[in-house]
């Protein structure tokens, strides 16, 4: 189990990590999800040695790392843009960890042409990478990063450079890969699709600490806070100020509501559809029927998208007019 | 540049076969009859029984070829102990003044052999400044009766402040280059400090060090003025040893047999060069670059101790030639510590002076004057010359494929070897003073033609298209496309012939006649020659010298600069 303790890190004198803690366990995936320049990577270089935290302390079964630079750490590490070995062909790339390791070279070329076929490269052996496309580069690092069976592996935005229709096959490989092999992994993007596709765990990083921890079911029901809502991509998020006692006002109707806030006080809220307006909401939650006048109608292959007066985006199952007023059945919840 | 078919079609139909074929005329007509004629009368000289059995030759030929190869691989191992250093530190750290100092280390690059030889004199020759004034102000130090002038360490130290830019350059760039990715994955595979270096960084690096390498060692093999001035001629390389049998001690055959021996290896190693610079460039595209100020307090050293040493290993020769040249600076004879000293600027009076006895029939200004004749013809010539080819060149067919590399076979060529070629071909005909920027546009032709195709060939079609169909005359044509984009690069062509024949020294040394001497030949002449007074002139002579060509340069670099920033 990797445990990462009140880990602290500044870059060129500002404060960047403030205080980080968070495990990974056994066969466990974590997804690390935040905006760009948020730290993300660094977490990751500091659990490979690469960089050093300034407080804190990183763990391997309560073992502390500090002492033990990165070639002996045991970890792989899967970056964007690859950083596969441009003078080394497919194979070669592949076995450097191996021979690191100083395997032999019986156990070394089986090792390799079963890797190669596990990421469906096989026959690439003596391929030079440079000439490979940017998803069979992937493959490649993924398979170079699983050679020495680390006890750890780590992906640094990996699919970011590819397009999208790659993005999902290859998501779905690791995805099955880091299943059957049982390696905890973490695994760093910006992109939401990403995280709830692969992630047993999302943990959202916001100005250098995690302000959410939570599965990918338990995230998308309460986001909690306005970043992590529009970071993910999750219903919308809408203004409102209190108005009275319980009384929260939106340009999409005033709801019976209690935020825990002062009258007068501007608050965000996050608006969903909801299936039905049966049962009754947590507490600072509440369901309601507001009228919306649409804009604008995409089609999303099993449902329509629609944009609605104000920003409001919500998803229906039949396809309304442009023009059109409907009512839609909505839950609304306080933000932080 | 890929072209769609059609388009390329219209280009091959912008000049059509005839006219091609006129084109290359004057350019081919010019390259046969001064350096393809001469050649083969070296090539028959050569290759006659009596020149490859004499035992003589041989040994002389075999004594100049090892000893060209081991001051070669001398001066190439002490350009890369400074060059390897520097090269890490401008791509690897920021620092104050580090573009400064980076143009500063490419200067030498650019300036006349008989500059830099005048230099390094003027600093660290018996009469340069060091000397002089440790002699007077530590008399009882042996260091007074040292020597460096006539000193292979003298050859070396030219040779690794000419080249040590080219390190930098391309073994600068490769680190620059790599991915600092890379050595993470190493590291998180399993690699150690030492495996990340020989699996790693070093074969990816290999090509650019071999292409510096080749690139460096090609240079001094070929190395002449700063050999023969600054260490003399006891020091026989192939150059030197070919300027001897040509003038000294005449035997042509022997100076024949040399310099095909040079020109072949200049050929192997050109071959060598530009295959592996090709696995240069087909490596990973530049990225942003990976410089940051240095750190830990070993960095700061590093970065503040090689600071330095770079700039005042480039800095004090340039800048101890004019200062010498204005300075009264001399020991009286028998009384060494007597040095009277001061200002003065009676070595340039003295180049206005036409003295009985002197080295000349003539003023010394008159070298001035004939250097900047020389030149002119020379920028006229390389460019009536160079036009047309660059024409042709720019949109290629398979005509000026075969053709382009004869054009550029003369840059393989040693100076040396083309004087003594002329001397070979045309006898007493080169007393005439034309053959000397003969000899210099062939020097200078490939250099303008690779300046003028690509802007050429930058010209887009569709812009003469429309134009044309805008109702241009195809002379109209020509005046608001072509020459606008060609007036920069004309210039950067003509300044380049000007300093190239300005500062050319070994091939004018071998075919120049007294009365008509230039720059650089009066500057040898007066290192030549003992007394304070030529010193001084030479330092006079030197000074101006390196004033124009570093003026050139600037203008080069500024129309280059502009260039690239249009286009």
């Amino acid at each position: 189990m990797l445990e990462l303790r009140n880990v602290v890190k500044s870059y060129e004198g500002k404060p960047l990590l403030n205080d980080i803690s968070f495990t990974v366990s056994q066969g466990e995936t974590i997804c690390l999800l935040g905006a760009s320049g948020s730290g993300k990577s660094t977490i990751l270089r500091m659990i490979a040695g690469l960089d050093l935290p300034e407080r804190g302390a990183i763990l391997l079964n309560n073992l502390n790392l500090a002492q033990t630079p990165p070639h002996l750490r045991d970890f792989g590490l899967v970056f964007q843009d690859y950083g596969l070995f441009p003078h080394l062909n497919v194979f070669d790339n592949i076995a450097f960890g191996l021979r690191m390791r100083n395997a032999s070279a019986d156990e070394i070329k089986q090792h390799v042409s079963a890797l190669l076929e596990q990421v469906n490269l096989s026959g690439f052996d003596s391929r030079q990478v440079t000439e490979l496309s940017g998803g069979e580069q992937q493959r490649v690092a993924l398979a170079r990063a699983l050679a020495p069976s680390p006890r750890l592996l780590m992906f640094d935005e990996p699919l970011g450079a590819l397009d999208r229709s790659l993005k999902e096959d290859l998501l779905n490989e690791i995805r099955g890969i880091l299943h059957h092999t049982n390696i905890p992994a973490i695994y760093v993007t910006h992109d939401q699709e990403e995280a709830f596709t692969i992630a047993d765990r999302i943990l959202v990083l916001h100005e250098g600490t995690i302000i959410r921890d939570g599965t990918p079911s338990e995230i998308w029901k309460d986001p909690q806070s306005a970043f992590v809502a529009k970071l993910l991509g999750i219903g919308n998020v809408i203004d409102g100020e209190v108005v009275g006692e319980n009384k929260v006002k939106t340009a999409f109707g005033t709801f019976n509501l209690n935020c825990t806030k002062n009258i007068r006080e501007k608050l965000q809220l996050l608006l969903t559809e909801s299936p039905s307006l049966l049962g009754e909401g947590r507490r600072g939650e509440v369901r309601g029927e507001i009228q919306l006048t649409v804009e604008d109608v995409l089609f999303k292959q099993d449902q329509f998208q629609v944009k609605g007066r104000g920003g409001l985006v919500i998803h229906m199952k039949d396809a309304p007019k442009v023009g059109d007023v409907i009512t839609v059945q909505v839950q609304v919840k306080c933000l932080s | 540049m890929s072209l769609s078919p059609t388009l390329a079609e219209k280009n091959r139909s912008f000049l059509s076969a005839n006219s091609r074929i006129l084109l290359w005329i004057p350019t081919l007509l010019f390259l046969l009859s001064f350096f393809f004629f001469p050649l083969f009368k070296i090539l028959t000289l050569t290759l006659n029984l009596e020149t490859l059995t004499d035992s003589n030759n041989l040994r002389i030929t075999v004594h100049a070829l090892l000893f060209t190869f081991y001051q070669a691989t001398l001066s190439t191992l002490l350009t890369f102990a400074l060059g390897l250093p520097a090269a890490i530190l401008f791509s690897k750290y920021n620092f104050s003044g580090k573009s400064l100092l980076r143009a500063l280390t490419a200067v030498p690059f650019m300036l006349p052999t008989v500059v830099v030889a005048a230099a390094f004199n003027s600093l660290l020759g018996t009469r340069g400044i060091i000397p002089t004034l440790s002699s007077f102000l530590f008399p009882q130090l042996p260091i007074t009766n040292y020597q460096f002038h006539g000193t292979l360490l003298a050859i070396l130290v030219a040779h690794t402040f000419y080249n040590t830019s080219i390190v930098i350059r391309i073994v600068g760039n490769a680190i620059s280059r790599l991915d600092p990715k890379l050595e993470a994955s190493a590291r998180v595979l399993g690699a150690d400090t030492f495996h990340v270096w020989k699996d790693i960084i070093l074969p990816i690096l290999r090509p650019s060090l071999l292409a510096a390498a080749l690139l460096v060692f090609m240079f001094d093999f070929t190395s002449f003025g700063v050999i023969l001035l600054l260490g003399g001629s006891q020091f026989a390389t192939l150059e030197v040893e070919i300027y001897i049998r040509a003038l000294q001690l005449p035997n042509l055959n022997l100076a024949a047999l040399l310099s095909i021996i040079q020109l072949i290896f200049t050929l192997i190693f050109s071959i060598l060069y530009s295959r592996t610079i090709n696995q240069v460039q087909t490596q990973t595209a530049p990225r942003f670059s990976t410089a940051r100020p240095p750190k830990t307090i070993r960095e700061k050293i590093f970065v503040a101790t090689l600071a330095l040493l770079l700039s005042s290993f480039f800095f004090l020769p340039l800048i101890s030639l004019p200062i010498r040249s204005l300075t009264r600076l001399e020991a009286d004879r028998g009384q060494r510590a007597e040095v009277q000293y001061g200002f003065t600027t009676d070595y340039y009076k003295e180049l206005f002076i036409n003295r009985r006895g002197s080295l000349f029939y003539v003023p010394p200004v008159q070298a001035a004057l004939n250097s900047l004749g020389f030149a002119g013809i020379t920028v006229i010539l390389s460019l009536a010359l160079g036009y047309p080819a660059a024409y042709a060149l720019a949109k290629p067919t398979r005509l000026e494929k075969i053709l382009d590399p004869f054009l550029m076979l003369p840059l393989g060529a040693s100076a040396v070897m083309m004087g003594l070629s002329f001397i070979i071909s045309f006898g007493r005909l080169i007393a005439s003073p034309f053959f000397i920027p003969i000899a210099h546009t062939l020097i200078a032709l490939p250099f303008v033609i690779r300046t003028l195709q690509p802007a050429l060939a930058s010209i887009p079609e569709r812009l003469r298209q429309a134009a044309s169909t805008l109702g241009a005359s195809p002379l109209r044509v020509w005046q608001t496309v072509d020459f606008p984009i060609l007036s920069r690069a004309t210039l950067s062509a003509a300044t380049f012939a000007f300093t190239v024949s300005l500062g050319e020294f070994g091939a004018t040394l071998l075919i120049t006649r007294p009365e008509y001497p230039t720059i650089p030949i009066a500057i040898s002449r007066f290192l030549s020659q003992p007394g304070g007074l030529n010193y001084g002139q030479a330092m006079a002579m030197a000074t101006v010298l390196m004033l124009l060509t570093t003026l050139s340069i600037l203008l080069i670099e500024k129309l280059r600069f502009n260039n690239a920033g249009e286009l």
